[in-house]
C-alpha cells in the first residue's frame, strides 16, 4: 500500500487516484500506524508553507513521515509536500519545515507572473539519471502552480526555465519531491508516478 | 518561459453540455465527462466547468460530474457557477476540482475571496469577472468632455450591473487572495468576432496572477490575438471546441506555428 498522507489540508483526492491510474495502491490515510507500515508514502501539499508546515505537526504525521524517510521507505513530496523537507519558507518565516533537507524555500524572482501557473517544460540536469524521471521521451511538460520553490542543491535532478532556472524535482536515494503536480501532469504525469511506484514494489521485493 | 494554457470551456445546464450565445439561447453539445476525457487526450492544458443553471436542485449532478471527470482526467479543472460560500466551494474541491471560480458572491460579498483564500490557498480561487465595455446611456446626460469610459462588472449571469469598474474590481480581488482572474467579455461572448482584446489586455497589464481571456473566440487566429495582443495567460474556447470544428491540437499547432509556447499536444510517453 502506498500512503498518501491526509493532514486535512485541500484536494488529496487526485494525488490518490492518479496514483491509482499510474498502477499503486493508493491509500489516503490519517493513521500514523498505516504511514509507518507502508510501502511508499507521498506528501502532497498545497497552499501556504505554514500554514501546511502546522497542519503535519498537529496531525502528529510529520514524525512517522521523517522516520519513514529515514528507514529508506520510497517517498514522494509534491509541491508544498516537496518544501516541506527543507528547514523552512521565505512564505512563512519562523516556521519549521521537517529539515531532513538543508537549505530554506526562496520566491520566485525575476520579470514573471507569480505565481506561475501553467505547464512547463522539464530540463533533467545533466550527467544525472533520475529514476523517477526514467524513460520520459521527447519533451515533457508538467504542470506548476507555486510561488515558491527550493534553492539550487545536488540532490536537484530537474529545473525549468521560469524567470531563471527554477527546482522543478529532487532525488536522494529513494526521496524524491517534485515542484509541479504529477497527478495532474496527464501522461507525463502518470508515467512519473509509474516510476515511483515501480520503485515502491521493488523496495519491497 | 511563460506557455499559453488552452482551456475548453465547458457550460453545463442540467447534467448536459450547453452553448450559449450572448448567455442566452442554449444548444446541447454533448455529456460533460466524456468532452472533458477527449479534450485532455487532445492536448488541453486545463478544463473550466461552468453551471449555468446553478439551481439548488442541480448542485448535486454537479459535483457527480466533477467526481467523475476527477475520475477520468488528469489535468487541471476549475469549476464555476453558483458558488456562494466557502462550504460551496469546499464542497467542489473535495469532488476533486483545482479551484473553484466565484462571480456574483465575490460581488455580493467582498470577504468571500479572503475567506476561501485563507481556507484552500489562493491558487484555488478564480474570480470569473463578466465585462461589458461602458457605453453612454441614452437617458443620462453625458459631459461631452468624459464619456464613459472602460468597462462594467455585470453579476447574475450577465443580467445586472454592479456598477463596478472592471480593472479596479480586477486588482481589488487579486488583493484580497484571488490566484486567478477569468475574465470574460459580454460584448463578445458567444459572436465569434474574437476576444475584447482592450479589455483583456487592460486587465492583463494591471493584475499580478494569471488572466484568461474568454468570449468570442471564432477562429484560431483569435487565440493568437488573445496571447500576443490581449497578453493572456490562458485562452478559453468554447464552441469552436464543441462542434469539432478544431481540435485542440490543431489550435496548439496553430498557436505554435505563430510563434506562441504552448504545452505540444500529446504531451510526451
Amino acid at each position: 500500500m502506498i500512503a498518501v498522507v491526509d493532514y486535512g489540508i485541500g484536494n488529496l483526492r487526485s494525488a490518490e487516484k492518479a496514483i491509482c491510474r499510474a498502477g499503486g495502491a493508493a491509500k489516503l490515510t490519517s493513521d500514523p500506524d498505516e504511514v509507518a507500515g507502508a510501502a511508499g508514502v507521498v506528501l502532497p501539499g498545497v497552499g501556504a508553507f505554514g500554514r501546511c508546515a502546522q497542519a503535519l505537526r498537529s496531525s502528529g504525521l510529520g514524525e512517522p513521515v521523517a522516520d519513514a524517510i529515514g528507514r529508506g521507505t520510497p517517498f514522494l513530496g509534491i509541491c508544498i509536500g516537496l518544501q516541506l523537507l527543507y528547514e523552512g519558507s521565505e512564505e512563512d518565516p519562523g516556521v519549521a519545515g521537517l529539515g531532513i533537507l538543508p537549505g530554506v524555500v526562496r520566491a520566485l524572482g525575476g520579470e514573471v507572473k507569480v505565481p506561475q501557473m501553467q505547464w512547463n517544460r522539464l530540463e533533467q540536469v545533466p550527467g544525472g539519471s533520475s529514476s523517477l524521471l526514467a524513460g520520459l521521451t521527447g519533451e515533457s511538460w508538467v504542470y506548476f502552480v507555486h510561488s515558491y520553490a527550493p534553492e539550487w542543491s545536488p540532490e536537484v535532478v530537474a529545473t525549468v526555465d521560469y524567470g531563471g532556472r527554477v527546482v522543478a524535482a529532487i532525488e536522494r536515494d529513494r526521496m524524491w519531491g517534485t515542484q509541479f503536480h504529477p497527478e495532474k501532469s496527464g501522461p507525463t504525469g502518470l508515467a512519473i508516478l509509474g516510476n515511483f511506484v515501480a520503485a515502491c514494489i521493488e523496495a519491497v521485493a | 518561459m511563460h506557455a499559453v494554457r488552452v482551456i475548453p470551456c465547458l457550460d453545463v445546464d442540467a447534467g448536459r453540455v450547453v452553448k450559449g450565445v450572448r448567455f442566452v439561447g442554449l444548444r446541447d453539445a454533448g455529456d460533460p465527462v466524456e468532452l472533458a476525457a477527449r479534450y485532455d487526450a487532445e492536448g488541453a492544458d486545463e478544463l473550466v466547468f461552468l453551471d449555468i443553471t446553478a439551481s439548488s436542485e442541480e448542485r448535486d449532478t454537479m459535483l457527480d460530474i466533477v467526481s467523475r471527470t476527477a475520475e477520468e482526467v488528469f489535468i487541471p479543472f476549475t469549476v464555476g457557477g453558483g458558488v456562494r460560500s466557502p462550504t460551496d466551494a469546499r464542497r467542489l474541491l473535495r469532488a476533486g476540482a483545482d479551484k473553484v471560480a466565484v462571480n456574483t458572491a465575490a460581488v455580493d460579498n467582498p470577504d468571500l475571496v479572503s475567506e476561501m483564500a485563507n481556507e484552500f490557498g489562493a491558487q484555488c480561487v478564480v474570480v470569473a469577472i463578466d465585462a461589458r465595455r461602458r457605453v453612454p446611456d441614452a437617458a443620462v446626460r453625458h459631459d461631452v468632455e468624459k464619456p464613459p469610459e472602460g468597462w462594467e462588472v455585470y453579476t447574475h449571469g450577465g443580467r445586472r450591473r454592479s456598477g463596478k469598474d472592471a480593472i479596479e474590481w480586477a486588482q481589488h480581488c487579486v488583493s484580497m487572495g484571488a490566484g486567478e482572474i477569468l475574465l470574460t467579455s459580454m460584448d463578445r461572448d458567444g459572436t465569434r468576432d474574437g476576444f475584447d482584446i482592450d479589455l483583456t489586455r487592460e486587465v492583463s497589464s494591471q493584475v499580478s496572477v494569471p488572466v484568461i481571456a474568454s468570449g468570442g473566440v471564432g477562429t484560431l487566429q483569435h487565440l493568437v490575438d488573445g496571447a500576443l495582443l490581449g497578453g493572456a495567460d490562458g485562452l478559453l474556447a468554447a464552441s469552436i471546441f464543441h462542434l469539432r470544428e478544431h481540435t485542440i491540437a490543431e489550435a496548439k499547432e496553430y498557436l505554435r506555428s505563430r510563434g506562441v509556447v504552448v504545452r505540444p499536444p500529446g504531451g510526451s510517453t
